[in-house]
């Protein structure tokens, strides 16, 4: 299976001396479907951005389609929901234009919109079920409304490989169920390369293969049902902070 | 009104400074940096100084004051943190100050110096209007070719990052066309007022904006008004067209405001 994600001998620090993660090896296949979880300042938001490229790892490799992560070029297109994503600028940017930059990428820095990617756009939109508000300003929808607009954004751009980190914080559990749900139909449909974080799985546990536990480093990478049963208690993973 | 030719010069440039000017404003107050059009007139006032002592045409320096301290500016803001922000503060003082040195060294604290910071629409000559209008020409059709670019990082950083946007070449082309909007504003409202055409009009656009590209639209439209209205009203008036034009965006912004809050928004 050839590999999305390649991370070997990763550790990295925002300071020097600081050690967030440490002895990170991880691989990721194209095609698969991945949650990573761990406790709050565990690391698992670094280990996103070191896979996506937007940190360099201080130590070790990391490759995304076997490319160095940081200046990773490829022709494969990459979503990233980021944690707590918000709309930039004082704008009204409603919920097609939001979705639309989405279609934006590096290899197209010039030029408008064709007819193609006004279609990507709107089926993006209908998705995840706000067709009826595409052109009303995001900010003024509710925070689970707004999630999924983000969401049609990274879907917009047809990812190889979509990285959710925490995409349910603050939405509602309909939202969830339905999040879960358009996950698993892009992963099986699309048979996209999903990595999904956060520290709380509920309606995601079921569609997942693979479960990785990150505290600084990996301690547990294997399917969920192997999770030993004291790690589904969030309270043991604190308790050795 | 228009049987004068330095009418028609004034309007020409007034129309086009006045469309230039939101039209990448809109994009400065978005990413937050409403303040780099002041920062690169204080540098361009540096370049005025330079020109009258060099005996070199000012627009001209002035242009090349603006783009370089407008590069500077930027290579220096996306350093971040406190260092950026007093990096940035370095720059706008050392412009300002070093115009004053230059102009007194040259001698010129008098009536030419005046045109400059607060413009001189009336006496622009055919050669400044088709260099306002080439250059003009050149930022908005850059502005409508990068648009897409530039949304996509106003909208979400961070993903047009992991999109592979380059951002940092985009930082500085803005400030590029920051740059020349100011030293081709200079003439119409002078290096004091130009940041102020910049940012007011997008302001009051966005108090009753529908969507992004109607905030942009608006933007222009709303600058463009305030232009051929300031300047019609300081004609009759007899009034200093610069002031007059800032006024009117000024103006327009408070009936926008009003506007938006009758909506209930």
């Amino acid at each position: 299976m050839p590999l999305a994600v390649e991370l070997r001998g990763v550790a990295f620090g925002y300071r020097p001396g600081q050690r967030v993660l440490e002895d990170v090896d991880l691989e990721l296949g194209e095609g698969e479907f991945l949650a990573v979880a761990g406790p709050n300042g565990g690391g698992k938001t670094t280990l996103m951005r070191i896979m996506l490229g937007l940190e360099r790892p201080s130590e070790g490799s990391a490759l995304l389609f076997g490319e160095p992560a940081h200046r990773y070029a490829g022709g494969r297109a990459l979503g990233y929901l980021a944690q707590r994503s918000s709309v930039g600028g004082d704008a009204p940017a409603t919920v097609r234009e939001v979705v639309s930059a989405g279609r934006f990428a590096s290899r197209r820095l010039l030029g408008r919109l064709t007819g193609e990617d006004r279609s990507i756009v709107a089926d993006a939109i209908e998705r995840v079920g706000l067709s009826a508000v595409a052109d009303t300003p995001l900010r003024t929808l509710s925070g689970g409304m707004q999630q999924r607009g983000f969401i049609a954004k990274a879907l917009a751009a047809q990812p190889a490989l979509l990285v959710l980190d925490e995409p349910t914080t603050g939405v509602d559990a309909e939202s969830q169920e339905s999040l879960a749900q358009l996950l698993a139909d892009l992963h099986g449909e699309l048979g996209v390369t999903i990595v999904y974080v956060s520290h709380e799985f509920g309606a995601i546990e079921r569609f997942v293969q693979r479960l990785v536990l990150v505290r600084r480093t990996i301690v547990f990478d294997g399917s969920p049902h192997d999770l030993p049963g004291v790690w589904h208690d969030p309270g043991h993973v604190h308790a050795h902070d | 009104m228009l049987t004068t030719e330095f009418m028609r010069l004034a309007f020409a440039a007034a129309a086009i400074v006045g469309v230039l000017a939101p039209a990448v404003g809109f994009f400065l107050v978005q990413r937050r940096q409403s303040l780099i059009g002041d920062g690169i007139g204080h540098v361009a006032f540096a370049g005025v100084a330079a020109g009258i002592l060099l005996d070199v045409p000012p627009a001209l320096t002035a242009l090349v004051a603006a783009v370089l301290g407008g590069v500077a500016i930027e290579l220096l803001r996306s350093r971040g943190g406190a260092a950026g922000d007093q990096a940035l503060a370095l720059v706008f003082y050392t412009g300002i100050a070093l115009g004053v040195v230059l102009v007194a060294k040259a001698g010129a604290f008098n009536a030419d110096l005046f045109q400059y910071l607060f413009g001189s629409i009336l006496t622009v000559t055919r050669g400044e209007v088709a260099l306002i209008a080439v250059l003009g020409a050149a930022g908005i059709g850059t502005v409508a070719l990068l648009y897409r670019a530039f949304a996509a990082v106003i909208v979400d950083e961070e993903g047009a990052r992991v999109a592979g946007v380059p951002i940092g070449t985009l930082n500085v082309s803005l400030a590029v066309l920051a740059a020349v909007t100011v030293a081709l504003a200079m003439p119409v409202v002078g290096v004091l007022l130009v940041a102020a055409l910049m940012v007011l009009p997008v302001s009051a656009a966005g108090q009753i904006a529908w969507s992004m590209r109607s905030t942009l639209v608006l933007s222009t439209a709303i600058g463009l008004g305030s232009a051929l209205l300031g300047l019609t009203i300081s004609y009759y008036a007899d009034l200093p067209p610069s002031g007059t034009i800032v006024l009117v965006a000024a103006g327009a912004y408070l009936v926008t405001l009003a506007l938006g809050a009758a909506r209930g928004r």
